[in-house]
């Protein structure tokens, strides 16, 4: 579903993508990892077009990406930090992205509602704590019904009981032959979600691998402790 | 029938020095067809009255003292050949023609209307349609022009004559004319005593009205509009300037009115309006100007090194981008009273006199005087920081330039 | 697009600075025309207005509020939406707002006030000038990502047009003149939108004086239909060139 080709990223004098290839397809929960400043938060902006790689080339649907917005109606997209016009109220933003996406589709307002957000409606972004912007990008990314989900740090800020809402969410999604991309750090939250497990280092691709194939060659059952095994013997 | 024409001239030589004033008619059923005809055969104090028809018969001379007649606007045409009618007598009175196509030359100045060496001689309610020269009096004295419409249509000021052209002559009237497309609408050179009254002149190459040594004259109450250079008075004293109106004279050269080496004359009640310049004055002594009112022009007033001991008493300056100008340092005409709109001062005893005294000349005015290009700059908030400093603290203007008692209120004139 | 010029247009209205700024043009115009006996006056006021105020207004507040929309503009750039119409809208939305509002603060007094050419050559100049310096502010805003050094961009573009240029104008026919450049002024001139603009007026409020030497050539090359074809082009070609540098910088500028 998504190809990246070779693409390459330099901002100043750092590489933040280095020549990364990469296939993720339909029907897969993929977990994007890796430290602090690997390019995670890079390569999804550079999937989503607010990010132009220098070289290569994404692939959508097989179509490339370059000149081209329509293919993001087919993507939603929460960001790490929602940073979201100070002056509009939580409706209004709700309401311009619906303008915006002129969807034909039934909404998916599941969310705005288990998250109670219809009655902080009028409250403007400015004023919202940061778990609360955070439901409001979660909300924003499920309400098309998009085909591929990008969420980028779902899970932090939010509150533990809104994070199980979501995260119950993310379950319910995958079993619709979705995919969906995540990046996260909190490793422990992933396992009874991911399929696939794509590890970054230093604008490098460390390892593509399915879940499966990684626990049977290390031998682990969790998966923060099957990287933490991998990394091991890689330097070793 | 031939009988009886020879009988009528027999007729008329018997009787003719005895009837005193005889009408003679020329016209197709007239007794003459020809006007050079009638003219011979006329005596002093005669009429000659002219049937409207279109007449072809060169240049007429009136050499007798006869009333010359049109009746219904009678065309004399000169084909571009004549002079048209030349005036070598006094007394005569030539009313009622339209004189058209006079020949054109620059050597002998032919004219639609010329009077040579005549006094008393009347021109009115002609229709001079483009002639070289429209009326051309030489040597005349108490002669009268009066109610002609005088058109010509010159492109080029070596190409056409002007329209009422006075020389060397004493105690004329010119009134209620109206001159247009000529060189120069009005032209008067050596003419003393006389009186240039209600004409307007407007649309001429180069000047409405000019005046060369010409003392003694005064004219009142005309209007001159858009005339390629204004009006020009130069070369002359005593001259009364009246109640005119001068607009629309615009250009590099061209003024409301140029004032040059002219000195004890009278300036008032004028109406000067969207004139490059209201008034140039260069090597003008002595001239009281008051009661003027110089509305939107570029400069109000340019006052050149060279005048002096004028006084510019109770004028009105309004909306003229600059109200004075002037090119040199010195002072040495007064100003009082005027009315300045650009005068930002108070009246704390409110006699419609200013308390503080107002500096009627710019700074920027002046650097447009050294610096023409500057003008680009005019109106630009440099230019106004420039000139504001400038008010507070005068360091390149002439500090006695200067109006002691502005007045609040424009005076009603 | 329309949705985002709306959204653009609401939160402008709602920011209140516009209103603000339209409430100060329509005092002080009508101050101006009210306080003085003979109109010439009040629009001098005016001129100035028109010289200094709407453009400093026009670059400030847009290059602030660009500044202050980039959380909306990453948001919308997520979404399947052009980068082109997201800035586009930004720019529509910006300029209507700002020529609305010397409309209603400055057009209004200048309709009923001014002399009928004079007003409506301000009133087109004006509008024109809001539009010219909100490219401009566009163009100084994505230079820099850094919202305080942008700002300061846009002051300093202001301070150079609204007069160090004229300084310099000034400064350069003092040196030349000894020698023709009445030409060569015409085409200076039209490096400024500013001084542009202010010609224009000039020809209508000065016209008896702009038609002495130097002035004639002003008014034979601004004041003829050919010539003010070319000063209202090249007013275009200031809103047009820099807004477009700004959007392709924009297209391909990582959010």
């Amino acid at each position: 579903m998504i190809k990246i080709n070779n693409v390459s990223k330099r901002f100043g004098k750092l590489q933040v993508l280095n020549n990364v290839t990469l296939t993720c397809n339909k029907n897969e929960c993929i977990a994007l990892i890796g430290p602090n400043g690997c390019g995670k938060t890079t390569l999804i902006k550079s999937i989503l077009g607010m990010v132009l790689p220098d070289e290569g080339d994404i692939e959508f649907q097989g179509k490339s990406i370059k000149n081209d917005f329509t293919y993001r109606n087919h993507i939603g997209y929460m960001p790490q930090l929602g940073r979201y016009p100070d002056n509009m109220t939580i409706g209004q933003v709700v309401e311009t992205i619906k303008d915006i996406r002129k969807s034909n589709e039934p909404l998916d307002e599941d969310l705005l509602q288990q998250f109670n957000l219809q009655q902080m409606f009028e409250k403007r972004m400015s004023t919202l704590s940061g778990g609360t912007a955070q439901k409001v990008g979660a909300t924003l990314a499920f309400l098309f019904n998009p085909s591929v989900l990008i969420l980028d740090e779902p899970t932090a800020g939010l509150d533990p009981l809104a994070a199980e809402i979501l995260k119950e969410k993310i379950i319910a999604q995958k079993t619709k032959g979705k995919l969906i991309l995540i990046t996260s750090h909190l490793l422990s939250e992933l396992d009874e979600l991911v399929t696939q497990l794509i590890f970054m280092q230093e604008g490098n691709v460390v390892f593509h691998k399915n879940i499966d194939t990684l626990k049977n060659e290390t031998g682990e059952t969790k998966i923060s402790k099957a990287i933490a095994k991998i990394l091991k013997q890689q330097t070793a | 029938m031939k009988m009886k024409i020879v009988l009528f001239f027999i007729a008329l030589l018997i009787f003719a020095p005895i009837s005193k004033a005889t009408i003679i008619g020329v016209g197709k059923q007239k007794a003459f067809t020809q006007i050079k005809q009638a003219i011979a055969a006329a005596q002093a104090g005669d009429t000659v009255l002219v049937e409207s028809g279109l007449y072809k018969e060169g240049n007429i001379v009136i050499n007798k003292k006869i009333f010359f007649l049109g009746n219904n606007l009678p065309i004399l045409d000169g084909e571009h050949k004549f002079e048209i009618l030349s005036i070598k007598a006094d007394s005569v009175t030539v009313k009622g023609f339209r004189v058209q196509h006079s020949g054109y030359a620059t050597l002998d100045d032919p004219g639609g209307i010329k009077v040579y060496d005549s006094n008393f001689v009347t021109i009115s309610e002609n229709d001079l349609y483009d002639n070289f020269f429209g009326i051309y009096i030489q040597y005349g004295t108490h002669c009268v022009v009066k109610n002609n419409t005088i058109v010509a249509f010159g492109k080029d000021e070596q190409q056409i004559g002007n329209g009422i052209h006075c020389w060397k002559s004493d105690s004329l009237q010119i009134i209620g004319n109206h001159v247009s497309g000529h060189r120069d609408g009005i032209y008067f050179e050596f003419v003393t005593h006389s009186v240039i009254w209600r004409n307007i002149s407007f649309d001429n190459l180069r000047y409405g009205l000019h005046f060369m040594f010409s003392n003694n004259d005064a004219y009142f109450t005309n209007l001159f509009k858009n005339n390629g250079a204004g009006v020009a008075v130069m070369y002359t004293k005593n001259v009364t300037m009246m109640n005119n109106t001068f607009e629309e004279n615009w250009g590099d050269a061209a003024y409301g009115l140029l004032l040059k080496e002219i000195s004890d004359s009278y300036i008032s009640g004028n109406f000067f309006q969207r004139n490059t310049s209201g008034i140039y004055m260069e090597g003008t002594n002595r001239i009281k100007a008051e009661k003027n009112v110089f509305k939107s022009n570029g400069w109000g007033m340019k006052i050149q090194a060279s005048c002096m001991d004028n006084v510019i008493n109770n004028n009105n300056f309004i909306k003229n981008t600059f109200d004075i100008s002037t090119n040199g340092t010195l002072v040495l005409n007064t100003f009082n009273e005027n009315y300045w709109d650009k005068y930002e001062g108070y009246d704390l005893n409110k006699d419609n006199i200013g308390d503080i005294p107002y500096h009627p000349l710019s700074l920027f005015s002046v650097i447009v005087e050294n610096n023409e290009p500057a003008m680009l700059l005019y109106r630009s908030f440099m230019v106004s920081l420039l000139d504001k400093s400038e008010k507070m603290l005068p360091s390149l203007t002439p500090e006695n330039f200067i109006d002691n008692k502005p007045l609040m209120r424009a005076a009603k004139l | 697009m329309n949705k985002i010029i709306k959204f653009v247009i609401i939160d402008i209205l709602k920011n209140k600075i516009v209103l603000v700024y339209t409430l100060l043009l329509a005092v002080f115009s009508w101050s101006a025309f009210g306080l003085e006996d003979n109109s010439s006056k009040g629009i001098l006021t005016l001129l100035n207005i028109v010289l200094l105020i709407v453009p400093l207004v026009s670059i400030l507040f847009s290059t602030i509020y660009i500044y202050n929309s980039s959380e909306f503009i990453e948001l919308l750039v997520s979404q399947p939406v052009e980068r082109k119409k997201i800035w586009q809208s930004l720019f529509v939305g910006l300029s209507l707002s700002l020529v609305f509002a010397y409309l209603i603060g400055a057009g209004i007094p200048l309709l009923l006030y001014a002399e009928q050419s004079v007003g409506l050559m301000m009133i087109a100049v004006g509008c024109i000038i809001s539009v010219v310096f909100v490219a401009i502010a566009f163009l100084g805003s994505i230079l820099s990502r850094d919202k305080a050094k942008g700002i300061g961009i846009a002051i300093l573009l202001w301070l150079y047009f609204a007069l160090l240029f004229d300084g310099l104008v000034l400064f350069l026919l003092f040196q030349l003149a000894d020698y023709p450049i009445e030409k060569m002024m015409v085409g200076i001139t039209a490096t400024s939108p500013i001084d542009l603009a202010r010609i224009l007026i000039l020809l209508h409020l000065d016209v008896s004086a702009m038609m002495g030497y130097t002035g004639a050539i002003f008014k034979d090359f601004f004041g003829s239909t050919t010539g003010l074809i070319i000063a209202f082009t090249l007013l275009a070609l200031w809103i047009v060139v820099p807004f477009l540098l700004s959007l392709q910088i924009f297209k391909r500028k990582d959010l």
